[in-house]
C-alpha cells in the first residue's frame, strides 16, 4: 500500500526517509522491547477510516463525554454531596440567611464565588445534552443506514446500553444542586418507585434510607453519578471503540467501495489529526455555549422544599418523553384486598420506557429474524431501499415525538391560548394514530424514491432542456447520469431471495408469522432493474441521442453545468483562455 | 494457508453488480500540493490558528484575575463578564487549536484515498477449531463434566456469593412499616401558616381565600407555647414530616360544597385537604377560585375541593384527602384528628376507599 506523496506537502519528505536510528525510531525500539508494541502498531497506526459527514455524529457524542469527564472532575473540587442544614452566607444577596442543604449551598459558591464555576457547571449540563443529543442522532444514523446489520449487532447493543446509562446518569447529575426544580424530580422519581408493585415501598425506603426526602438521597446520588455509571460508561464506550476498529468502519458503495474493501484514509496521520481536532472543537463550542447561553440558573429556583413547587416544572429534554406519557395518562388505579397499583404511574414511567428500551435494544436481531439475512455487511443502505425499516423507525421517532410534545402540554397550552384538557385528549389519540401515519408516509416516500432511481437509472436525469421536433412536438431532454453515480444506485439488494439462506415458508410447508412478517416487510419494494431492462433502457437512449445529435452543441449547449458533471476543464465561452 | 481455504475464510460479496466497478476514482491534486505559494500560505494560515489559540490562553488567565464574578460584577450582554469572557477566550482556546490541526490536514497532509481489504469478523476454520479442541482439551483435564459433585457444589457455592451484597443492602434504610400511612397531624393540633407559623382564625379567610398551611409542631411550637427540646423537630426528621403533613385551606361559600362528607370535615365552609398530589407527590398549588379546583403544576392532575377532593382531570388516580378540622377554644382551626388515609402517591401496601368508607370508619373510630 504504497502512497505516491512525491508531491504532497514537500516539508514532510525529509523525516520519512532517514537512515540513522531517528529519535522516533529509539523510542519505538524502548518501549516495544518492554511492551512488544510495535506488532498491534504495524495494524493499526495506517488504519484506514471512510470518510463522511455522517460518521461524525458518533464523534460527537464520544469527545462530550469526554468534556464532561474533565469538567466534572472540577466541579467535585467544589460540591458538598450534603443534605446537612446550613445557612447560606455566601455572595448572592437573594439568599443570604436562609436555610438550605449544603448540596445546595455548594452549588451557589460554584455558581457565584468560583471563579469559572459557573462555566464549568454551564458546560458540564450542556455537554450531558450534547451527549444524549449525539449518542439519539447517531443511533438514528447506523439504524437507517442499516449499519447495525450482521457482525455489528453487538455493538448496537452495547450502544443501547449507552443510552440508557448516559440517560440516569443525566437525571442522578440534574438531581445533585438541590434545588426547588431538581427536587421536585427526585419527588417525583420516588413516587415512580412506590408505584412499583409488591416491592416499590421498600425499593424506595432503601434508596432514600427512609422516607422522603430523608438526608440520604443526595451523597446516594453522588457516589452513583461520579463513579458508578461514568465507570460502566467509560468501559462501554472502550468496548464500543474497541469493536469499531475491529470491524472497521462502515462504507457507502461506490465506484472502488465494496463489501471486501475499506476505502478511506489512514488513522495516522490524517484520521488522528481530523479526530483529535474536532475533540477541540467539541470541547471549544461546549465552552462558548456555557458562555453565552445561561442553563439550569439554580440560584433563581430557591433551595428545595417539599412544600413548594413551581409552575411549569420540567425535567431535562431527554427525561421529557417518560413524563409526557406521564400526563396523558388515564388515572387508572386497582384497589383491591388492601392493595392499590397504580397504572397510571407504572404504565408510562416504569413498563412503557423499559418495553421501548429492550425493543430498540433486540432491533438488529428482530430485523435479522424478519429478513433471514445471515451475511456480513461492511456497505452502507440508503434509507430509500430499507422501506419498512425506515418506516418502523420514524414511526418509533413519531411514538417518541408525541410524548415529548405531551411533556410540555401545559406550555403548549399556555403559549396557543387553548384547553390543555384538549390539548391532552389530543395527543391521547395521536401517540396511536401518529406513529401508524409516519409510518405509512415514510414507506410509500421510501418506494417513490427507489422509483426514481430506477428511472434515473434508465432514462437518465431532466436535463431542463425542451426539445421541439420538426413535427412541433415537445419533449424534455434526458441524459445518462455518470458512471459512478450509476455504480452507487445499482449495488443493492434483490428484495427477499438475494437476502441470504432463507428457511422460510416452503420449509416447513405452512405460513407461519415469521413468513407473514417477512412478505410484509419486503412489500412494495421496487427492486433495481434487470440487466435486460438496462440493455432495453441504454438502446433506447442511444436512439434518442442519435435523434437529438443534430442540435447538439448549439441552442442547448451549457448543459453540462447542471451539477451532474465534472466541469474542471470547461468554458462557458470557448474563446475566453486565461 | 491454502486457496480453498481462503475461499471459505471471506467475506460473501452478495450484490449481484448490474454495471461494472468503474473503481477508485482518480487523484486529483490539490494546490498546495503543487503551488509552493499555496502550500506556505497554508502553512501560515495553521500557525495563525494556533497563534490565535495562544492569544486566547493568555487572555483567558487575564480575565481570571482581573474580572469579579457573582451578582456583583460586571455585565456583557446583560450576562456576567467573568462567566462571558472566560467561557469565550476558552473557547477560543480550544476552537483554534481544532480548526488548525483540521486545516493542516486538509490542506497539508496526503489525501490520497487509500484501500485495505477488509476480513470477515469471524476467525478462520482452523483458528475455531484448534480454539474449540484447546477448550475442550481444559475441560476434559479438568474433569468438570465427570464430576458433577464439584461442578455443582461449587455453582453453588459461587451462587450463594450474592447474599452478602444483598444483605449489607439491608441497613439502607428502614423497613416502611406503617410510616407512610401517618402524618404528624394529631387531634386538636393547630392549623399554622406555612411560613410564618401563626394560627388562624375562621374570620382571618374570605370566600375564596387558600391559605397554604401546616401542623404547628412543624414550627416547635403547641398552642403558640415552645415544645420542650426533645419534641422539636429537626433536619430530616423535619422534612419528612413537612413533605407528608403540607396542607392547603380553602374557604368557599358552605352552599357551594356538593359532598356531605366534606360539609362534615368543614367549618363555614373553610375545607382543609393534603397539598401533596395523589399522583406522584408534587405540592399540588394552582386555585381556581371561582370552581374550587386545584391543580397540580406538574402533570395537571385537578382536584374539585368542594366534592371530596375528586379527579376531575389529568393522571391522578385517587381524590385528594381531606382533613376533618374545627375550632379550639381559643377560637383557632384545629385537626379533629390525623389524615383519615395515607396522603401521597400511591404504594403497594395502601388500602384504598371511597370518601364515604373512610369518613363512615373515622366517625365510628371519633366517636361522632
Amino acid at each position: 500500500m504504497s502512497v505516491d506523496t512525491s508531491k504532497v506537502a514537500t516539508s514532510n519528505t525529509s523525516a520519512a526517509t532517514a537512515k540513522q536510528p531517528t529519535r522516533i525510531g529509539k523510542i519505538t525500539q524502548w518501549s516495544d522491547e518492554r511492551l512488544g508494541l510495535a506488532a498491534m502498531g504495524k495494524k493499526n497506526l495506517r488504519k484506514i477510516f471512510p470518510d463522511h459527514w455522517s460518521f461524525m455524529l458518533g464523534e460527537i457524542a464520544l469527545w462530550s463525554f469526554v468534556v464532561l469527564l474533565i469538567t466534572g472532575v472540577f466541579l467535585t473540587l467544589w460540591f458538598k454531596p450534603s443534605m446537612a442544614d446550613v445557612t447560606y452566607q455566601g455572595s448572592y444577596p437573594n439568599l443570604r440567611g436562609i436555610e438550605m442543604s449544603q448540596a445546595y449551598a455548594s452549588s451557589l459558591d460554584i455558581s457565584f464565588d468560583v471563579r469559572g464555576g459557573l462555566l464549568l457547571r454551564q458546560m458540564h449540563h450542556w455537554a450531558a445534552m450534547l451527549f444524549i443529543a449525539a449518542m439519539m442522532i447517531h443511533l438514528l444514523r447506523v439504524f437507517f443506514t442499516g449499519a447495525h446489520r450482521k457482525p455489528r449487532e453487538l455493538n448496537w447493543v452495547i450502544g443501547s446500553l449507552l443510552l440508557i446509562l448516559g440517560t440516569l446518569e443525566g437525571f442522578t447529575g440534574y438531581s445533585l444542586p438541590d434545588d426547588l426544580l431538581s427536587g421536585t424530580g427526585v419527588r417525583a422519581a420516588d413516587g415512580f418507585i412506590q408505584a412499583i408493585p409488591i416491592v416499590g415501598t421498600y425499593i424506595g425506603f432503601f434508596l432514600f434510607g427512609g422516607e422522603f426526602p430523608g438526608d440520604s438521597i443526595i451523597p446516594r446520588l453522588y457516589t452513583i453519578h461520579v463513579l458508578l455509571i461514568p465507570g460502566l460508561l467509560l468501559a462501554l464506550i472502550a468496548a464500543h471503540m474497541l469493536l469499531l476498529v475491529y470491524h472497521k468502519h462502515t462504507q457507502w458503495p461506490g465506484p472502488g467501495r465494496k463489501e471486501t474493501n475499506v476505502v478511506g484514509y489512514p488513522m495516522l496521520p490524517v484520521y488522528a489529526a481530523k479526530a483529535g481536532g474536532f475533540f477541540f472543537i467539541t470541547f471549544g463550542v461546549t465552552a462558548v455555549m456555557g458562555a453565552v447561553l445561561s442553563l439550569n440558573p439554580v440560584w433563581k429556583f430557591g433551595p428545595y422544599d417539599p412544600t413548594k413547587v413551581t409552575a411549569g416544572s420540567q425535567p431535562d429534554w431527554y427525561m421529557g418523553w417518560p413524563d409526557g406519557a406521564l400526563r396523558i395518562m388515564p388515572g387508572w388505579e386497582s384497589h383491591f384486598w388492601g392493595h392499590t397499583w397504580s397504572w397510571n404511574i407504572f404504565v408510562p414511567v416504569i413498563l412503557m420506557p423499559t418495553l421501548s428500551w429492550i425493543l430498540l435494544t433486540i432491533l438488529p436481531f428482530l430485523e435479522a429474524w424478519i429478513t433471514g439475512d445471515k451475511r456480513e455487511h461492511h456497505l452502507l443502505q440508503r434509507p430509500r431501499n430499507a422501506p419498512t425499516r425506515t418506516a418502523f423507525m420514524v414511526s418509533l421517532m413519531t411514538w417518541y415525538a408525541m410524548f415529548w410534545l405531551a411533556g410540555g402540554n401545559d406550555l403548549i397550552a399556555i403559549k396557543l391560548h387553548s384547553s390543555i384538557n384538549n390539548i391532552t385528549y389530543a395527543l391521547r389519540v395521536l401517540v396511536f394514530v401518529g406513529p401508524a401515519i409516519a409510518f405509512f408516509i415514510t414507506r410509500r416516500w421510501c418506494i417513490a424514491l427507489q422509483r426514481h432511481d430506477n428511472e434515473t437509472l434508465l432514462h437518465g436525469y431532466e436535463t431542463g432542456v425542451i426539445m421541439r421536433s420538426p413535427e412541433g412536438g415537445y419533449s424534455e431532454k434526458h441524459l445518462a447520469i455518470n458512471e459512478a453515480k450509476a455504480y452507487a444506485i445499482t449495488v443493492r439488494d434483490r428484495g427477499p431471495e438475494g437476502a441470504g439462506e432463507d428457511d422460510g415458508p416452503t420449509a416447513k410447508g405452512k405460513t407461519t408469522l415469521r413468513d407473514r412478517l417477512r412478505t410484509l416487510y419486503y412489500a412494495d419494494d421496487v427492486q433495481k432493474p434487470t440487466v435486460e431492462e438496462l440493455e432495453e433502457a441504454h438502446h433506447h437512449a442511444e436512439h434518442e441521442a442519435h435523434a437529438l445529435a443534430g442540435i447538439e452543441g448549439h441552442a442547448a449547449d451549457g448543459h453540462q453545468f447542471d451539477g451532474h458533471h465534472l466541469v474542471e476543464d470547461e468554458n462557458l465561452r470557448g474563446d475566453h483562455q486565461h | 494457508m491454502s486457496d480453498s481455504h481462503e475461499l471459505e475464510h471471506s467475506i460473501e460479496a452478495h450484490t449481484d453488480e448490474l454495471l461494472p466497478d468503474p473503481g477508485l476514482p482518480e487523484h486529483h491534486w490539490r494546490p498546495t500540493d503543487v503551488d509552493p505559494r499555496a502550500e506556505r500560505r497554508a502553512e501560515r494560515q495553521v500557525a495563525t490558528f494556533f497563534g490565535l489559540s495562544v492569544l486566547c490562553t493568555v487572555l483567558f488567565v487575564v480575565f481570571y484575575v482581573t474580572l469579579r464574578t457573582g451578582i456583583n460584577g460586571q455585565k456583557i450582554i446583560g450576562l456576567g463578564a467573568s462567566n462571558v469572557a472566560l467561557g469565550l477566550t476558552l473557547g477560543g482556546a480550544f476552537l483554534f487549536i481544532g480548526i488548525g490541526v483540521i486545516q493542516w490536514a486538509r490542506k497539508l497532509m496526503a489525501d490520497v484515498e487509500l484501500v485495505e481489504e477488509r476480513h470477515p469478523a469471524s476467525s478462520s476454520a482452523e483458528d475455531r477449531s484448534a480454539t474449540l479442541a484447546a477448550l475442550q482439551a481444559g475441560l476434559e483435564e479438568s474433569g468438570i463434566a465427570r464430576r458433577p459433585l464439584i461442578r455443582n457444589t461449587l455453582i453453588g457455592s459461587v451462587g450463594l456469593l450474592i447474599a452478602p451484597a444483598v444483605v449489607m443492602l439491608r441497613d439502607l434504610g428502614p423497613l416502611p412499616g406503617d410510616k407512610l400511612k401517618h402524618t404528624v397531624w394529631t387531634k386538636n393540633m393547630r392549623v399554622v401558616r406555612d411560613v410564618v407559623g401563626t394560627p388562624i382564625r375562621p374570620s382571618d379567610l374570605e370566600i375564596g381565600d387558600l391559605v397554604n398551611a401546616e401542623p404547628e409542631i412543624i414550627f416547635g411550637t403547641s398552642d403558640g407555647q415552645p415544645l420542650p427540646e426533645g419534641q422539636v423537630l429537626e433536619g430530616a426528621d423535619l422534612q419528612v414530616a413537612k413533605a407528608k403533613a403540607a396542607t392547603v385551606l380553602l374557604r368557599m361559600d358552605p352552599a357551594d360544597i356538593v359532598s356531605d362528607v366534606t360539609r362534615n370535615w368543614s367549618i363555614d365552609g373553610i375545607v382543609a385537604y393534603s397539598k401533596i398530589c395523589t399522583h406522584v407527590g408534587c405540592p399540588i398549588s394552582l386555585n381556581e377560585r371561582t370552581t374550587h379546583h386545584l391543580l397540580c403544576p406538574c402533570h395537571q392532575s385537578t382536584f374539585d375541593l368542594a366534592d371530596s377532593g375528586k379527579v376531575i382531570f389529568g393522571p391522578a388516580g385517587r381524590h385528594l384527602p381531606q382533613l376533618p378540622i374545627g375550632v379550639d377554644s381559643e377560637g383557632y382551626i384545629v385537626a379533629l384528628s390525623d389524615y383519615p388515609e395515607p396522603v401521597g402517591p400511591s404504594f403497594w401496601e395502601r388500602d384504598t376507599k371511597s370518601p364515604s368508607e373512610i369518613a363512615d370508619e373515622w366517625s365510628k373510630e371519633n366517636g361522632q
